[in-house]
């Protein structure tokens, strides 16, 4: 596999995701939601609950707080992906572009990063203005900086990449059906769900999120990107595309 | 440069290419006549490595289709200009190009150069920073050949390249495949439309699920029935006739004071028949040819398929 002409691909789907309203809107209106708007939150829980609030709920508040880039991430990535997959099948462009010399698995691995980086990207920033604003909202009640530590560490580094893989691959066996990029993308935001679930439990305090919840939580997405792979892979192959995917 | 032996593919029970036999020379340009589903575009996706075969076998350039590392081999070498243009109507025409050129790893010198040169031959070098989205349909056609060419393909196929396209794009388009024939390009050019065939093409196949019949235009045209020759007398009558079948082995009709006669070798036997003509008194006022048309020598076969 030559990374080469994944590369080609990624920064051409970028290009044009770049030129796209709807695409900009999705890589610019979460991050910023959950960057900016989640720390006022805090904010305002910390002023309305003053002494009364205790240090373990804000910390578990900031880190459940912190599991929505997780969410993010499998969410962005799919309205990316769902784009592009679908995109190309309604612009016809899919034929000329699988008569080039690249490889199924190029194309695959093009799509992927094309919808993975810009994504992953903007949920970094997003999450740096999250971290910088929730510790200054919060540095006067905590007396220390509560981010960065090594359950964001986890979430940012290991769990998010992983989230936004399977992501992809979701979009991909989704796409190969849809004839929408819209109707693509609202099954594809469909592999969140168990986030949410996990986000609910945390929030009743059935689940604590801290590092070995981060892990774990890594391990099954791991599972479930190699599983998605194989799945994604079967779909996407020029002659499926070419006769079935219309 | 093409070879195809026995070539065949199905999709579950229907069969939608069977058995196709023939061979496409270097620098030919081979035409792909037949109707709606009759195989057309089958054919084509199976020559580009999109689909695969069911059976038999074919070659580009020694390079077998359906073996996996032939297959990127044959992609490089040739160039699609498929019936949906599918241009990326976000990108400009020189980002569309440019797409291309990178993914058949031409230099940056070499895309640049190549892509001037083609959009200034198809006339939109001026607007090579729009919008491919913003263009007529005739434009993106003529963008969507520059796309297959940016590479410099000794092979170009063509599926329907002028379908849908006003008479004006459509000669543009028609003549720029003229130009790159001189190039000594091999062209296999899918098309419904018979005009275009017969001018542009050196040979044409006839294929409707099977190939029905190959040859150049004018063997084709031969084939269906032999060429007339249309004789106009200033007078034709019966009694003349029946003369004239004595010194004639040629069958022919009087209708009109004009004599059809049927011929196989019209240089040979014209003058031989005029002379028979007026040896019996008959006065020649004009001597045509009448050959079957493409068109009717096409619907004649297709029909006889049915």
């Amino acid at each position: 596999m030559r990374i080469s002409k994944a590369w080609i691909v990624a920064a051409k789907d970028i290009r044009v995701f770049l030129r796209k309203r709807y695409t900009i809107y999705s890589l610019v209106v979460f991050p910023i939601i959950i960057g900016i708007g989640l720390p006022f939150v805090l904010n305002v829980v910390i002023s309305k609950q003053g002494a009364l609030l205790s240090t373990q709920h804000l910390t578990d508040l900031m880190s459940a707080f912190a599991f929505f880039f997780a969410i993010g991430a499998s969410v962005i990535p799919t309205l990316l992906a769902s784009y592009s997959l679908v995109g190309e099948k309604v612009e016809k462009s899919l034929e000329p572009l699988l008569a080039a010399p690249i490889t199924d698995s190029e194309l695959l691995l093009g799509k992927g990063i094309g919808a993975f980086f810009p994504s992953i990207g903007s949920l970094y920033i997003g999450s740096i203005v999250f971290m910088v604003l929730s510790d200054l909202f919060t540095h006067s009640t905590l007396g220390y900086y509560y981010f960065p530590n090594w359950t964001i560490g986890i979430l940012l580094l290991i769990l998010m990449p992983l989230l936004s893989v399977l992501s992809v691959e979701w979009s991909v066996i989704v796409s190969a059906r849809a004839t929408d990029p819209r109707a693509a993308q609202l099954q594809g935001v469909l592999i969140a769900i168990p986030l949410f679930f996990i986000y609910v439990a945390t929030e009743v305090g059935a689940i604590k999120l801290n590092t070995t919840t981060i892990w774990i939580i890594s391990g099954a997405a791991f599972i479930a990107d190699i599983i998605l792979f194989f799945l994604s892979t079967k779909t996407f192959q020029r002659e499926e595309i070419l006769t079935k995917w219309n | 440069m093409i070879s195809v032996e026995n070539l065949t593919r199905k999709f579950g029970e229907l069969t939608a290419v069977e058995g196709l036999t023939f061979q496409v020379e270097e620098g030919e340009v081979f035409g792909f006549l037949g109707p709606n589903g009759a195989g057309k575009t089958t054919t084509v996706r199976m020559l580009c490595c999109l689909i695969s075969k069911t059976s038999g076998d074919a070659r580009i350039n020694d390079y077998h289709i359906g073996k996996e590392a032939d297959s990127l081999q044959i992609r490089k070498m040739i160039g699609l200009v498929p019936d949906n243009v599918g241009l990326y109507d976000d990108l400009s025409a020189f980002e569309n190009l440019d797409f291309y050129g990178k993914l058949y790893e031409c230099t940056e010198g070499r895309r640049k150069e190549n892509i001037e040169r083609f959009l200034k031959m198809l006339e939109l070098w001026d607007r090579k920073d729009a919008r491919a989205g913003s263009f007529s349909k005739g434009m993106k056609q003529k963008l969507a050949l520059a796309r297959a060419l940016v590479h410099e393909p000794k092979i170009l196929f063509m599926d329907e390249p002028t379908a849908n396209l006003d008479p004006e794009s459509a000669k543009t388009v028609r003549d720029f495949i003229m130009e790159i024939k001189k190039q000594g390009r091999t062209i296999f050019l899918n098309t419904h439309n018979l005009d275009e065939a017969q001018r542009i093409c050196d040979r044409i196949g006839i294929i409707k699920t099977k190939l029905l019949s190959i040859g150049t235009p004018e063997q084709l045209r031969k084939s269906l029935a032999g060429p007339k020759t249309v004789i106009r007398l200033a007078q034709a009558s019966e009694a003349m006739a029946n003369s004239l079948r004595k010194l004639i082995p040629n069958k022919f009709e009087v209708s009109d004071n004009k004599l059809l006669i049927d011929v196989t070798d019209p240089d040979k036997e014209n003058p031989s028949i005029i002379a028979a003509i007026t040896s019996i008194g008959g006065q020649v006022r004009e001597v045509t040819q009448l050959v079957p048309t493409l068109e009717e020598v096409y619907l004649q076969i297709v029909k006889e398929t049915k």
